[in-house]
């Protein structure tokens, strides 16, 4: 028998994975008993980090990637792919997280920055990224620097979906702006959004991103979900919104289901009713720190 | 006729558009009612724990087991594969898959994101290699005597059928490679 020869780190594996994670919903955990409860209740993805963005606006400083030994605690607790944060530019940290073999590398504004200029060259890792965005010129800088998934960014830690809402729309509506333009204007959209030509015009082409997008930042509720999937969102993160709330094994699981049958308001009702207190929300005009304006 | 898709997570989307892209038109299949509808039936890679819990909430296992033990053409790839199988390891010791292919599979038998690959396949029946992409995949440690394997990654099954059951643990739907999507679909109108 021949051995078949294997090809790994390719952009299609890469990509590959996110396409699995499509309808789901990837959750936020600080430790292997709270994975455990996200995997129970049904999340596609885990991710790890040592305080949720509710602490980290709390707490203040400077926050970063997570200690390893935690990581690999929750790799050993659950089944599922696990992500982590790692810091705007950090590729060190990034370098850690691909030889714990961690399934998604985050470059994430909920970390402290490390450069104020340059995002991790994504091409040079085996392990796929994602990375935040508010609008779509920042998502497709992010692809050409080999980011696999895109998440709108919203305001993390806040319990209020509001930012979320303005990144997925600003970047799906500017999408379907783009399949209108014709192929003179497609040079004028690649100088105002700052992304490469070439980008622009496949999105031209297919009508939407080259890579999955999901949603993140500020998502509380079931109907939280249910509204962004309905504005094109692919998938969810839920960050403070699970573990911070009154009783997150209930509201996790909800939030599973309300994002696979988001189309039926029936269902969401029903999985919405009794999960008790969400997480307190914060209104962003009192906001100190604006996470969503990391990231260049 | 009617080919679903199962949509209650994963790679629907993509096995939506490779059917359309054989020339039929496919639903999506989240209820028991969207099932009663379809004559044949995509199971996409995903998560299996998430797929697991939401066929039994969806209340879709039950059915979906009938119809497959009476005919329903099927195609399950890599957590559908899963799904379909008579044993799993390292699954979560409360899931059990729906026990109707005669396979024990490890999941992500290949290993994490890091060891996900592709490679080309000779398969039994097409006259030059399929790109098989797979992620995180996966690994058949016993095949049956009633499966027939058409490919294999050194020495295990990759892609095999029982009767009216078809799996791969690699994704056709990621490649635009449509030949072992038309050969479902081709075999489903036979069928029918």
């Amino acid at each position: 028998m021949t051995d078949v020869t294997r090809q790994t780190g390719t952009q299609l594996v890469k990509r590959g994975l996110a396409e699995m994670l499509k309808g789901g919903v990837v959750m936020d955990v600080v430790d292997a008993d709270q994975a455990r409860i996200a995997e129970d209740a049904g999340a596609v993805a885990v991710m790890a980090l040592e305080r949720v963005p509710s602490d980290i606006r709390r707490d203040g400083g400077v926050a970063r990637m997570s200690d390893p030994k935690m990581i690999e605690e929750i790799q050993a607790a659950v089944t599922i792919p696990v992500m982590a944060k790692v810091r705007i530019g950090h590729f060190a940290e990034a370098q850690i997280l691909q030889t714990l073999n961690v399934d998604y590398i985050d470059e994430s504004e909920v970390l402290t920055p490390a450069d104020e200029a340059h995002h991790i060259d994504k091409w040079s890792f085996d392990v796929p990224f994602v990375c935040g965005a508010t609008n779509l010129g920042e998502a497709l800088r992010r692809i050409s620097e080999g980011a696999c998934l895109i998440r709108s960014k919203g305001e993390a830690g806040t319990g209020n979906v509001v930012e979320a809402v303005r990144h997925i729309r600003s970047i799906t509506g500017d999408i379907r702006r783009i399949t209108q333009a014709d192929s003179a204007e497609l040079f004028e959209w690649a100088k105002r959004l700052q992304a490469p030509l070439s980008l622009i015009q496949e999105i031209a082409e297919t009508g939407e991103l080259p890579v999955p997008l999901f949603c993140a930042g500020g998502l509380a509720t079931p109907a939280d979900a249910s509204l962004v999937m309905q504005l094109g969102a692919q998938s969810v993160f839920v960050g403070s919104g699970i573990f911070k709330s009154d009783d997150p094994a209930p509201r996790a699981r909800a939030i599973v289901e309300a994002t696979t049958n988001y189309t039926d308001a029936s269902v969401v009702a029903k999985v919405s009713s009794g999960l008790g207190e969400a997480m307190p929300g914060l209104e962003i005009e009192g906001l100190e720190t604006r996470l969503a304006d990391r990231g260049w | 006729m009617k080919v679903g898709v199962l949509a209650l997570q994963g790679a629907f989307a993509s096995h939506h558009a490779a059917l359309t892209a054989t020339g039929v038109n496919p639903t999506e299949v989240r209820t028991p009612q969207d099932l009663a509808d379809v004559d044949a039936l995509v199971i996409p890679g995903g998560e299996s724990t998430t797929m697991l819990m939401l066929l039994d909430s969806s209340q879709i296992r039950t059915p979906l087991v009938e119809r497959i033990q009476n005919g329903l053409p099927v195609f399950g790839t890599c957590a559908g594969m899963i799904l379909l199988s008579t044993n799993m390891a390292d699954g979560r010791p409360d899931q059990q898959p729906l026990g109707l292919i005669d396979l024990d599979v490890r999941r992500n038998g290949y290993g994490r994101q890091i060891a996900s690959f592709e490679a080309d396949l000779d398969i039994s029946g097409l006259d030059h290699p399929f790109r098989g992409v797979f992620i995180r995949a996966p690994l058949a440690e016993r095949i049956g005597p009633k499966v027939e394997v058409l490919a294999s990654v050194d020495g295990h099954g990759v892609l095999c059928q029982q009767e009216n059951i078809l799996v791969s643990s690699f994704h056709p739907e990621l490649t635009n490679d449509l030949r072992l999507h038309q050969l479902f679909v081709d075999r489903a109108f036979a069928a029918q």
